[in-house]
């Protein structure tokens, strides 16, 4: 079986949820090639060829391939689908809205948001919100992926695979109009190692960023946030965890105010070790806590904060 | 012009779901159903175009129709019935009584936008029972349309709309070409309830019931569920009582700091 995977990068840098997707690869196959598609992206394709299992790099370039434009992305892949069996690219904002068109030009259905391998064709998928898990077998002559980079282990960069450049492709009928990349100093929300989240117990836009923000630089984290605390206008929208946010699993998770809604936890319930500080001792986020401490955050986060600067934190 | 605009009857959005014993399934027997809300979200979009509120078009963009769409059990034309008393005009539902794989509900939507020659097709992003984020996109693909998914603002011009998408990490603007599929997100606004008059007058607002058959398309399932499952449950831990305890903990227990 020959499988394409479909990298996520920044044009300059492979974000990890690629080396995620090469691994679900090698659970389907050892014959793996990457695509790389953006403009000015030859760095990210040096750096794919270096990850482990992969046999070739794919390069198109062209300035809606720098954007990611779906119809241009799409018109790329599927001309390359008669070699290979099975395309994944990882369930990113992007992955998420170029895979189905492909699926669609191919005739056959995607499986989206892949989080195991059973076999070659079986697979496990969250549905509904994450609240049940769906086994899927699929008869399809061809399968179109995307995969939740947040179940899988990245591959190491150890190899060296040639690059091969391929002729780009544009949408003609979509016009870039502009963009606000939020710039941030801090680790990006879906690789960080650990996450300062803030609910909409903080009250305000000032009293999250004045109580989160020094916890999350001081520990090196990322910062998120509920539902709630987004729609409350107290943090951005791209900080938003959960079921209709970003999908994390960090090493650590702190929940400062947060009461754990169902959508919430979808967001974050993989984490591998969960701290939850909340006033209300009956807040659902402490049936998933590993640590809760039933205070409130004002007096609490001071005390942690000089807690964590008596000792080394790596 | 004229806009199409699909709603789904998903289990309610308040509602947890359990997947059912035997694995079959999730256990949908006298739960709460409810429109899809990303859905409700592009009904409110369409009817805030159709009432000319400031900031959806300019001029020439002006919508004039809108036909709600749906697919599933019979049951789905109450759902189209909550969006035509939220102001839309007209619905079609596709009945059918087994679940339709996103690529076959693109099939049927492409066979309805054939006919009814919108100039622009309005989506939720995902319906929340089986998340798969595919149905608008494979539609935009077996039209040969461009698209614009995740929308959070939409400005529609008598030929393209332009949509500030939520992208991971930030936003991202395009103007899409009319005709078009647009994909909407939670930001983009918040749906109205609808009024009793209004509840009234979409009763007699018309609703035709077709079948996949009409339109010619396959609806058979081309993936087997297995199995459905609970997820592994995780469990409750410990309480700290002082932010030097979590420390230590975190530190020589959990070793995460």
């Amino acid at each position: 079986m020959a499988v394409l995977v479909v990298a996520d990068h920044d044009n300059r840098k492979l974000r990890d949820t690629t080396h995620k997707t090469v691994a679900a690869a090698m659970a389907l196959s050892n014959e793996i090639d990457v695509l790389v598609v953006g403009q000015g992206c030859a760095s990210a394709a040096e750096q794919a060829a270096k990850l482990d299992g992969v046999r070739k790099v794919l390069v198109a370039e062209s300035d809606d391939l720098g954007r990611m434009v779906a119809e241009a992305v799409e018109a790329v892949i599927v001309p390359l689908a008669a070699s290979y069996d099975a395309i994944l690219t990882p369930a990113t904002s992007a992955g998420k809205n170029f895979a189905p068109r492909v699926a669609a030009k191919l005739d056959v259905s995607q499986i989206s948001d892949v989080i195991e391998v059973v076999d070659a064709t079986t697979f496990v998928r969250p549905i509904y919100a994450g609240n049940a898990l769906e086994t899927v077998r699929t008869a399809e002559p061809k399968m179109v992926l995307t995969i939740r980079p947040t179940a899988f282990k990245p591959v190491g960069e150890g190899g060296s695979a040639p690059i091969e450049t391929l002729a780009g492709a544009d949408a003609p009928r979509t016009d870039f109009v502009g963009e606000e990349v939020v710039k941030s100093e801090r680790p990006e929300l879906g690789g960080a190692k650990i996450v300062v989240s803030g609910g909409r117990a903080l009250g305000s836009s000032e009293e999250f960023h004045r109580v989160i923000d020094p916890l999350a630089d001081k520990l090196g984290a990322a910062v998120g946030a509920s539902r709630a605390a987004v729609d409350a206008g107290y943090a951005p929208n791209d900080y938003q965890v959960g079921q209709t946010g970003k999908v994390v699993a960090p090493d650590l998770y702190i929940a400062v105010g947060i009461s754990g809604a169902i959508q919430h936890l979808a967001g974050m319930k993989d984490s591998k070790v969960i701290v939850a500080i909340n006033k209300d001792a009956d807040a659902p986020i402490f049936q998933v806590a590993d640590y809760g401490w039933v205070t409130d955050y004002k007096t609490a986060i001071p005390q942690l904060m000089d807690e964590l600067s008596k000792g080394p934190v790596s | 012009m004229k806009v199409l605009v699909t709603v789904k009857r998903v289990i309610d959005y308040n509602v947890k779901a359990r997947a059912k014993a035997d694995g079959s399934g999730v256990d949908l027997a006298n739960v709460k159903m409810s429109m899809n809300p990303f859905d409700e979200i592009a009904v409110e979009e369409a009817v805030r175009m159709k009432d000319g509120k400031a900031g959806t078009h300019h001029a020439g963009g002006a919508v004039t129709d809108i036909l709600v769409v749906s697919i599933g059990p019979s049951q789905a034309q109450e759902t189209i019935r909550t969006a035509l008393a939220m102001g839309a005009d007209r619905g079609i539902l596709i009945q059918s009584d087994i679940d339709v794989e996103p690529l076959a509900v693109a099939k049927l939507l492409k066979a309805v936008v054939e006919q009814e020659q919108p100039s622009l097709v309005l989506m939720g992003k995902q319906a929340i029972d089986g998340d798969n984020n595919a149905a608008g996109q494979m539609l935009a693909a077996l039209l040969g349309w461009p698209q614009a998914t995740y929308a959070s603002k939409i400005v529609l011009s008598a030929d393209k709309a332009d949509v500030t998408r939520e992208v991971d990490g930030g936003l991202q603007t395009l103007g899409v070409a009319l005709p078009a599929v647009v994909t909407v997100d939670l930001r983009l606004n918040e749906p109205r309830y609808a009024s009793l008059p209004n509840i009234m007058k979409a009763k007699k607002k018309p609703i035709e019931v077709k079948s996949a058959a009409d339109y010619g398309v396959d609806t058979a399932s081309r993936l087997t569920v297995v199995k459905v499952s609970e997820p592994p449950r995780r469990q409750a831990g410990i309480k700290v009582t002082s932010a030097e305890d979590l420390v230590a903990k975190l530190r020589n227990e959990a070793g995460v700091l």
